[in-house]
């Protein structure tokens, strides 16, 4: 028996319906399509389905889709502002923060959580506050330089 | 192509700048789509059940209460893999491997598959399935593998690479030796000899992106997959021999790749997807779980190896012998092989001998992974190295220096090299900042040396010039991490025009000839070969259309900057009636030139330059607990000529935080009952972000004499030093050796107590 939810994602609101014990991820993707949002693991422990729930930063994997009813939802596909990508976006291309790509919509929302809170983290806070993430390609140092980076611009604008 | 070529001193335009990539755009926005991200009309779920046992024989499996089950709509299991007709024992084990036929080799061993209407349809029918198993004595470890007593994979297993072949089975598939000189003459020049054994974990490629599919199989024998790979001209190839079909009936799509690093060259459940498919006559989508992938994907080898190394008192290693056993899972590899090949490839030996043996074990089978067996066996020559040095009082990196091999030293593997960059990379090392760099209390400074051969091979690529003069370059090797902005930047050097005015893409398999898979460092320098020569045909059609319109010899139309110009001094040739001709001028006029402007090579890639790299390293012990942080890393390599030198900087850079995670964190951790303990990132922990500190590099280019532009692969090397570089810091600091990797907290304890204990 199928549960409808109600939520807004990106700002739009959006209905889906989905399984009592499905994952939001799962129903992120495959009923509401935003496949930006990747599974690596399943069990909250590679980072790459990093969403925001009401302005909290969650692995999607670990929420159930019906726990979204009546709640705001971020994804990578919201992040850029029309034809304008956001800071971060700009800055991973910039400073070729990814290879594969795969983990990078993950990252993406993490660190953008993080600028929310705090817009001129060290090194180490951004370490720390991306720990939750998993890259395999870059081993993180173009990723910590582009998202310094992006924090300089964002404090300059 | 190849070695007629000459390198000059050239100055380029477009390679070595560092633009955006092309493919960057959707791949921060999520708009790339990866193997998981793609459906198609009425596809069903498709889902595999694994054996729970680490070896036992299969005596029946009965899938008749799963085949009545609503939305159930195709059940797989061996007996739906004709091997009949199929010689090529790699391809039989990469069947019997993705579907159990007589035996179970490995917690994980696929069994029997199902499609079904849903996930949670399919998951309730592998519960019904039942299959009886008889549990069988199995083995983990390499070393209790090749006693004489062990349990044995394979009775018709017959050791290859011994004359006579052995008349009785063991576990040990193949034997190889490489070398030159007397070892044996050597070992008594020597005033020191040191013997030692190392061992190495099994670690896991780690990809963030599980392996995912999408197969179509329709009745009149035409098929589709959509996969993630790193190979799909290979997988199209093997897929039509495993399920009988016509290669070129099978079209195959390489999705976006969410990393591979080796582990996506090798078919896990493609096969299995493909046969549910036509089985059900619907398409099926199936993706691998995180846990699947660690317990039923290619690892890379466990390693025991047994090293010997003698030098003289002024530094000279005199001999050099070890024997590498790799584990290969329940099929024979080449991983031993490769182990022995480049164990001591840095250095110029007068008496080696190397001897790998193929070790089975019930462990998943096993594939390579980034420079597949070089990690391990650097560990141990390395760590040597180290040893020795400290033995006769010299300083490790002058006696690397002193050893290494250099143009016209003939290889322990065999070859002799051409201009190599091992020398280079020792002398800027020694010259870097970070060696002298003071160090703090509990730490260690540790260098290691890494090579890997490269590979070229058969690559197929187009060139199509669009009517507005921008440019195409269609090829068929993959792009795991930024390939496709390198080949755009070369194909704006060849034909002289802007690189935003060159789009590079992978084509399916429909659209090119036969490509060889991205591995062995080969995308780059493969790719770009082909594609300047497609890039020539093209100019060399320019020239021709340009000599045409302007009623002139071809032989006076040079072609520069992008332009064709009349005269036999080009730019200079003022005297000229004739304004240069653009490729958009060209373009523009192609209808009434021979219509549409294109190039096309194929070609066997021959001359990949080998790489070599020196790592540094700086770490820190805990003394009460043994744990170990690495606070400052620089990596030094070789990269002929580098591209797209950030992307270069970042193969450098993600290789050595792999071999990081391998040299203090990665194992496969298996239980008495031989069941993977640990299939999943919380507890096969690969490096974190606040693991690591910023990774320095620094790019040397020695050119490949063999490329046009001086270009080598770089994508592996970087994982080869970093075992041995840790192992050498930790040494370091806590003055005790170390000879087992992963050097995990409770190890390095363990060896600071034992030398604690050894010295009261």
């Amino acid at each position: 028996m199928s549960v409808l939810v109600s939520s807004i994602i990106n700002g739009d609101n959006i209905e889906f319906a989905c399984e009592p014990d499905e994952t939001l991820l799962d129903a992120l993707r495959d009923r509401v399509g935003m496949t930006g949002v990747k599974e690596g693991c399943g069990t909250g422990d590679c980072g790459a389905c990093s969403i925001t729930l009401d302005g909290a930063l969650v692995c999607s994997c670990l929420v159930l889709g019906a726990e979204a009813e009546g709640r705001s939802i971020e994804t990578v596909e919201g992040m850029s502002d029309g034809n304008v990508l956001h800071p971060l976006q700009q800055k991973f291309l910039e400073h070729a923060a990814l290879q594969c790509g795969i983990c990078t919509p993950g990252f993406l929302i993490a660190a953008k959580s993080l600028l929310e809170k705090n817009n001129d983290p060290t090194e180490e806070e951004v370490r720390y506050a991306l720990a939750g993430n998993l890259c395999r390609c870059t081993g993180y140092d173009k990723i910590v330089r582009a998202v310094l980076d992006a924090a300089k611009q964002m404090r300059k604008a | 192509m190849g070695k007629d070529t000459q390198l000059t001193d050239r100055v380029f335009k477009s390679v070595g700048t560092r633009p955006m990539r092309p493919d960057g755009i959707d791949k921060v926005t999520g708009r790339a789509r990866y193997g998981a991200d793609h459906n198609m009309s009425g596809q069903l779920h498709g889902s595999i059940l694994r054996s729970p046992h680490a070896h036992a024989s299969i005596k029946s499996i009965d899938t008749s209460k799963a085949e009545k089950l609503k939305g159930v709509k195709a059940i797989v299991t061996a007996k739906d893999f004709k091997t009949k007709g199929i010689t090529d024992p790699d391809l039989l084990d990469i069947i019997d491997n993705c579907m159990a036929s007589k035996k179970a080799f490995y917690d994980g061993h696929a069994v029997a598959a199902v499609a079904a209407v849903d996930a949670k349809t399919a998951k309730a029918a592998l519960k019904l399935i039942k299959v009886e198993y008889k549990i069988l004595k199995h083995v983990t470890d390499v070393d209790e593998a090749v006693q004489p007593k062990a349990p044995l994979l394979n009775n018709k297993c017959f050791t290859k690479g011994v004359d006579p072949t052995p008349d009785k089975a063991s576990n040990i598939a193949k034997r190889s030796e490489f070398g030159h000189g007397d070892v044996a003459e050597g070992f008594e020049a020597a005033d020191v000899v040191i013997e030692r054994t190392f061992k190495t974990g099994q670690s896991h490629q780690g990809y963030i992106e599980p392996h995912a599919c999408v197969a179509s199989v329709g009745p009149d024998g035409t098929g589709e997959l959509w996969v993630c790979t790193q190979g799909h001209f290979v997988f199209r190839q093997q897929c039509a021999k495993i399920l009988g079909l016509d290669e070129a009936k099978l079209k195959v799509t390489s999705s976006e790749i969410g990393g591979g690093f080796g582990g996506k060259t090798h078919l896990w459940v493609e096969p299995v997807a493909l046969a549910l498919s036509r089985k059900a006559n619907r398409p099926v989508k199936l993706v691998m779980s995180r846990e699947e992938v660690f317990r039923a994907s290619g690892p890379t080898s466990a390693t025991s190896i047994d090293i010997k190394m003698g030098v003289t008192k002024d530094g000279v290693i005199t001999a050099a012998e070890a024997e590498l056993r790799y584990t290969s899972g329940p099929y024979a590899g080449s991983w031993a092989t490769l182990g022995a090949m480049t164990s001591f490839a840095c250095y110029d030996l007068k008496n080696v001998k190397t001897v790998g043996l193929e070790v089975l074990v019930n462990r998943p089978k096993t594939t390579a992974y980034r420079a597949p067996s070089a990690p391990m066996a650097a560990f141990a020559v390395e760590s040597m190295i180290d040893e020795l040095a400290d033995r006769i009082g010299m300083k490790a990196i002058d006696m690397r220096i002193q050893n290494a091999a250099k143009e016209g030293t003939r290889s322990s593997y065999g070859p002799v090299y051409g201009p190599i960059g091992i020398g280079p990379t020792l002398d800027a090392a020694k010259k870097h900042p970070h060696m002298s760099a003071p160090l703090g209390p509990n730490q260690g400074r540790g260098m290691a040396c890494g090579f890997w051969f490269n590979f070229g091979g058969q690559s197929c690529t187009d060139l199509n010039i669009g009517s507005d003069g921008t440019a195409t370059i269609t090829v068929g090797t993959i792009d795991v991490g930024g390939a496709r902005a390198s080949l755009a930047l070369v194909v704006a050097e060849e034909l002289g025009i802007p690189y935003d005015q060159v789009k590079a893409v992978i084509a399916d398999t429909t659209a090119l000839g036969y490509n060889e898979m991205t591995d062995g460092s080969r995308g780059t320098f493969a790719s770009s070969m082909s594609a300047i020569q497609s890039c020539r045909m093209a100019i060399a059609d320019m020239r021709q259309r340009a000599a045409t319109l302007w009623e002139i010899d071809v032989d006076e139309v040079v072609w520069e900057n992008g332009h064709a110009y009349a005269g036999e001094s080009g730019l200079n040739d003022s005297n000229s009636n004739h304004p240069p001709l653009s490729i958009a001028d060209l373009a523009k006029s192609a209808d009434k030139t021979g219509g549409p402007i294109a190039g096309h090579a194929q070609i066997v890639a021959d001359g990949a330059g080998v790489s070599f790299a020196t790592h540094i390293c700086d770490i820190e012990v805990d003394p009460e607990t043994g744990q170990t942080r690495v606070v400052r890393y620089t990596v030094i390599q070789d990269a002929g000529k580098a591209v797209h030198p950030t992307y270069v900087e970042g193969q450098f850079q993600g290789g050595a935080a792999q071999g990081i995670g391998w040299a203090l964190n990665e194992e496969y951790i298996y239980g008495e009952d031989g069941r993977l303990q640990n299939a999943g990132f919380l507890d096969y922990r690969i490096p974190v972000c606040s693991d690591l500190p910023m990774i320095d590099t620094q790019i040397l280019e020695i050119p490949n004499p063999n490329h046009p532009y001086g270009i080598r692969g770089v994508g592996e090397t970087s994982i080869v030093p970093p075992l041995a570089a840790i192992g050498n810091a930790v040494s370091n600091a806590t003055q005790v050796r170390m000879t087992h990797v992963p050097m995990s907290p409770p190890r390095i304890l363990a060896a600071i107590h034992a030398e604690a204990a050894s010295d009261d």
